[in-house]
């Protein structure tokens, strides 16, 4: 098969998939190329797309590939569809994620130790919209229900797989150099500025 | 007033403490404790009184901060030699607040992966968040500071005064949602300036939590501890009878 039907062979399909795509689906359907050349064919398609001025991107979420819309575009496409991305998560829902993203397979009470307040509500919502799941039971007394996330919450936030989440330990309040994603600088900044101490203009 | 506001969303003792540290300008591994706790059981009275659902938990910490205070103000022990291999009673506290901190930044992360995953627009729509979600612009304990700041500035004498309890958390809802209509943007405090007394003023508050839970209005602050505004939700039609 040439290079060129390859690639838009899995171009045709990342377009119509509306969930990410996996490399081992892609190699069913082309039955022949091995994975490195897919991934190479894919890389290629990648940058095509964000050299020549389109619209769309491929992501790798979930742990497969899907075509997106570029960021830029997302006023007009909110007005195309009015609600979508309208609504956020509320914080205790995101805590109580990102609580389970690193602790998982978590039991109720573990996440509750952390919070520090019942979280019977939040969880069930977070089970509803499929963000979290039963893994099963820790055999342990009482055998509690432990928790994980699901594929769908690195869909929904758009990881590729739970690695991208920032090291626990790379949260070190007392030192200040630490390298936060840009959105989080803003905040810090603005809290340092509050916590600054006065003497520190006082050193001349 | 017999009128719970049921939030089945809340923040927790922890936030509160969180908050406190923040507002102070506290170093978190050193805490005034008793400073601290005097002002966290200031924010729990004020629930209180507001009638607010008050989860045992917030009890808890409470009895915690109480404990840890007493145990601060016990002069060392004397049979202690090397009294700076002492612990210090707020170890264990301080612990479970920087632990929940962390993953309070990691739900800030989210928050942030959220917005950036949602200007990405695939075939699929991504699913909606059901109503039932309560999302809070400004924080409970910064529409409760917003709330003492005006109760501290009634004159004493009105407090007094013995009034009839004409004022219903339903009526504020109704008044308020028409306000709306006319000004869709309106500071928080301004909702008080005409209130009569501090049972007008507990109203008008317990209206403006229901119309937090009805997604009606969303509570805006631009800068921490800046003044709230109140925003009338155009996401959500306003449905006034």
């Amino acid at each position: 098969m040439e290079r060129t039907q390859i690639k838009n062979i899995i171009e045709a399909m990342l377009f119509v998939s509306d969930k990410p795509l996996f490399l081992s689906e892609i190699r069913i359907v082309l039955e022949g190329p091995d994975a490195n050349e897919i991934k190479d064919v894919i890389a290629e398609l990648t940058s095509e797309f964000e050299t020549h001025g389109r619209a769309l991107r491929i992501k790798e979420i979930a742990g497969g590939y899907q075509i997106v819309t570029d960021t830029v575009f997302a006023p007009w496409l909110k007005k195309l569809y009015k609600t979508a991305g309208a609504d956020r998560l509320s914080g205790p829902s995101l805590e109580t994620l990102a609580i389970i993203a690193y602790k998982q397979p978590a039991t109720k009470p573990e996440i509750e130790a952390i919070r520090g307040v019942n979280v019977d509500g939040v969880l069930k919502t977070l089970i509803e919209k499929n963000l979290v799941k039963i893994m099963g039971r820790r055999e342990t007394v009482g055998r509690p229900i432990i928790y994980g996330t699901t594929q769908e919450f690195l869909q929904y936030f758009g990881l590729n797989s739970l690695d991208e989440l920032p090291k626990l330990e790379e949260f070190n309040f007392t030192e200040k150099d630490i390298e936060l994603p840009e959105h989080l600088q803003k905040k810090e900044e603005a809290q340092n500025e509050l916590s600054k101490p006065p003497q520190e203009n006082r050193q001349l | 007033m017999s009128y719970k506001v049921k939030l089945e969303v809340f923040e927790g003792p922890l936030d509160l403490l969180l908050y406190l540290i923040k507002k102070n300008e506290i170093d978190i591994y050193d805490i005034p404790i008793a400073d601290i706790t005097e002002q966290y059981l200031e924010y729990i009275e004020l629930m209180r009184m507001l009638d607010l659902n008050i989860a045992g938990e917030f009890l808890v910490i409470a009895a915690t901060l109480i404990h840890i205070k007493s145990k601060m103000l016990l002069p060392p022990d004397e049979k202690d030699l090397l009294p700076e291999e002492e612990e210090d009673p707020r170890e264990e506290l301080v612990r479970r607040l920087v632990e929940y901190k962390k993953f309070k930044e990691v739900a800030g992360i989210l928050q942030g992966l959220e917005g950036q995953r949602k200007k990405m627009f695939t075939r699929d729509i991504p699913f909606e968040v059901e109503p039932g979600e309560v999302f809070f612009e400004a924080s409970l304990f910064d529409l409760i500071t917003a709330f003492t700041r005006v109760l501290k500035d009634v004159p004493k004498e009105i407090f007094q005064e013995i009034i009839k309890d004409e004022f219903t958390v339903e009526q504020k809802v109704h008044d308020l949602l028409h306000m709306l209509v006319k000004t869709p943007v309106m500071s928080l405090l301004d909702l008080f300036k005409n209130s009569k007394n501090k049972l007008e003023i507990i109203a008008t508050f317990l209206a403006v939590l229901e119309l937090i839970r009805l997604k009606e209005i969303l509570v805006v602050q631009n800068q921490n501890f800046s003044d709230i505004e109140i925003v009338r939700n155009e996401k959500h039609r306003l449905n006034i009878e």
